[in-house]
């Protein structure tokens, strides 16, 4: 067995990516084809789209194969990075839905965004797979870079370029954190490989190193202190993007840290568990609370998604494979139910020059009753309600019941967890009652009708939903299978024969 | 150690500090940026001496070559206007504060010795000093070189997004 991968090995553990990036490189050919006077936007929407589905294909036939990792442990090839490929490859097509919808309408859009939705997907992918704090590192990157381009990429729009502007001065400094990070954990280890990582004696410097790799994903997953920018941002984006940012960044950064948080940093466990439970009790409560305080609607959904920011952080602390699969689960749901809220707010928000507020909703039932159930059964996913807020229930009774058979049971935690949801119906339901109790005022614009690709998207995230809210077992089925892959804590209970073991983790972990 | 090697190291250390003084009491960005890389081609003969040819050339291509020139590109769009009117950045606080790190640092260098480090095992002297690189960066980072290049990419993307003209309506 060699100690590096061989490059034929490599391709075969990174079909799905390889398909990806073929396919934006050609569609990075179609979008130069308009020349000057023709922006060919929408042509390479949907050829992304396309691309995406294809993407979809290959890592369905990765997880089926199932032999996806590499030999020298630096690509997994378990079912935790399938699953949340799946769900990444789901939220982009629905972004592309939507940015289709937006172009249609605005114009405003070059031809080379999807390429960036495309390419900032594939570093997500590779978040996914990396077993290796090096191209962990690159893949978010390239999310990350992308993301910033994406941020600022309405250019008829001052605010616009303000969000993206702040996103990548402060992205660029968290990224600096993030590599200082690396370099000391490398220092303590003499290897960037999750499993050394998690197989070395915790030193000042591994504790330094994991201090520093903390912030700078504390600040891409949004988490209190280091969430101060997500509001301008979220708020001055386009709506395509947004809803990007919510749903695929979101899920890419918490797959990274649980597999960081499981396979590297095992050791030091007694260490960053406590200060992740505290920021995670923050992010509950601070999104939450001052989520109650915003009447635009956009900054609304900032603080709710910082709140479920710190919702996934307890299924991170819970720190079992139930636990993976209550967060895989929890990030399908989120994902859907922020398609559709953007896919509505789309709609609303049309040809208006200023932001959306919750006012703006009033009576919404009366003139589109469509778009308001819409609205609202995402609303109710967001909050956790039972039936009609479809799976959102699930997503949270999921996380919460890992969390309470977790070994050091986080029962603190499941009471902020559950307080902070019961603060946000306050403004989730107060959205809901403006829509649907108040009258529509005479001067309200009327919205205009469904285009043909939003309605797909709010058709199949609501449908979803409510499936999965009455039937979810066969989507928490497939989490479970993929988070099992994932979990070293599984592997240490029953140890692999020694063959594999360079392709499995091999991360100690603490007594439990 | 031989009297000539002597005077070479104590010629590229004073060269360095001198430069480094002189960088951060220059008060014109361009002047500062310029004995910058006067700092930079010192630290690089010291890496020769040290018997690091490739640490030394990579020194100066990386930080005198592209990273000073993005120093040099942003204080030109900047476009400051001349030394004499503008305002002086550093102030009180930052000074005494620089200051403070800058003691700090030097402490860090007093207490540094061969016995608290932690032993690292050298690679055998060999003659050709880029074959190591090139052999890992094309078995164990190949995957990460590769990636290198989508990552560029997408900065070359990105670029071309926000710098064109407004979008063709």
């Amino acid at each position: 067995m060699t100690d590096f991968a061989l490059p034929g090995e490599l391709i075969h553990a990174l079909m799905p990516e390889i398909t990806l990036v073929v396919g934006t490189l050609i569609l990075l050919l179609v979008s130069a084809w308009g020349g000057e006077h023709s922006s060919p936007t929408r042509l390479t929407t949907r050829f992304a789209l396309g691309i995406v589905a294809v993407t979809a294909g290959a890592v369905i036939l990765a997880w089926l194969r199932g032999d996806g990792g590499t030999s020298d442990g630096r690509l997994a090839g378990d079912g935790f990075r399938y699953a949340v490929d799946l769900v990444l490859l789901l939220g982009t097509a629905g972004t592309l839905a939507l940015l289709d919808t937006e172009q249609a309408r605005t114009r405003a859009y070059q031809a080379e965004v999807p390429v960036l939705m495309l390419l900032a997907l594939c570093g997500m992918m590779l978040l996914t797979a990396a077993r290796d704090l090096m191209f962990l590192f690159i893949g978010f990157e390239l999310m990350s870079i992308a993301v910033y381009v994406l941020a600022g990429s309405n250019r008829s729009s001052a605010r616009s370029a303000e969000a993206s502007l702040k996103y990548f001065l402060l992205g660029a400094f968290s990224s600096g954190f993030m590599l200082y990070g690396i370099a000391l954990l490398y220092g303590a280890a003499g290897d960037t490989r999750l499993a050394s990582i998690g197989a070395t004696a915790v030193g000042p410097l591994y504790l330094v190193g994991v201090a520093l790799l903390l912030t700078g994903l504390a600040f891409k997953v949004a988490a209190v202190p280091f969430h101060l920018w997500t509001p301008d941002v979220y708020d001055g984006a386009p709506a395509p993007v947004t809803a990007f940012m919510a749903a695929c960044v979101k899920t890419a950064a918490f797959a990274l840290l649980l597999r960081i948080m499981t396979e590297a940093l095992g050791p030091a466990i007694d260490t960053w568990h406590p200060v992740l439970w505290w920021l995670a009790a923050a992010t509950m409560v601070v999104g939450n609370i001052v989520a109650l305080a915003q009447s635009n609607l956009k900054r609304m959904l900032a603080y709710s998604s910082i709140a479920h920011a710190g919702y996934l952080m307890v299924a991170v602390l819970a720190y079992s494979a139930d636990a993976a699969a209550a967060m895989v689960f929890y990030l399908l749901v989120y994902t859907l139910a922020t398609l559709g809220t953007f896919a509505v707010l789309g709609i609303v928000s049309e040809g208006r020059e200023s932001a959306t507020t919750i006012g703006d909703l009033a009576g919404l039932w009366h003139v589109r009753p469509g778009l308001a159930v819409v609205l609202a059964v995402c609303l109710l996913a967001f909050l956790g309600f039972p039936i009609a807020g479809g799976a959102g229930f699930f997503a949270k009774w999921y996380v919460l019941q890992a969390a309470l058979s977790s070994s050091t049971p986080l029962n603190v935690l499941v009471v902020v967890l559950v307080l902070a949801s019961v603060v946000s119906a306050g403004y989730y339901l107060t959205a809901i009652a403006s829509m649907f109790n108040q009258p529509r005022s005479s001067n309200a614009m009327m919205p205009v009708p469904t285009p043909i690709f939003s309605g797909v998207v709010m058709v199949v995230s609501v449908v979803a939903l409510l499936v999965l809210g009455v039937y979810p077992t066969p989507a928490s089925r497939l989490a479970a299978a993929g988070a099992l892959g994932a979990s070293p804590l599984r592997t240490v209970a029953a140890p692999q024969p020694a063959a594999t073991a360079a392709s499995r983790s091999q991360s100690t972990l603490p007594e439990q | 150690m031989t009297p000539f090697y002597k005077f070479q190291f104590y010629l590229f250390a004073l060269m360095a500090i001198g430069a480094a003084l002189l960088f951060v009491t220059r008060k014109s960005p361009v002047s500062a940026a310029l004995w910058l890389v006067n700092v930079m081609f010192a630290l690089s003969g010291l890496y020769v001496m040290l018997d690091a040819p490739f640490v030394a050339a990579v020194q100066v291509l990386v930080y005198a070559g592209a990273i000073m020139v993005v120093f040099v590109f942003v204080v030109m769009l900047l476009n400051l206007g001349r030394p004499d009117q503008l305002p002086d950045l550093r102030e009180v606080g930052a000074r005494i504060g620089a200051g403070l790190v800058g003691i700090a640092l030097f402490a860090n260098l007093l207490a540094v010795r061969r016995e608290v480090l932690p032993v690292v095992e050298l690679a055998p002297p060999s003659d050709n000093v880029v074959l190591p690189v090139a052999e890992s960066l094309f078995t164990d980072y190949l995957l990460a070189f590769e990636l290198t290049s989508v990552l560029l990419l997408v900065a070359i993307v990105g670029a071309v997004l926000l710098a064109r003209k407004k979008a063709v309506t």
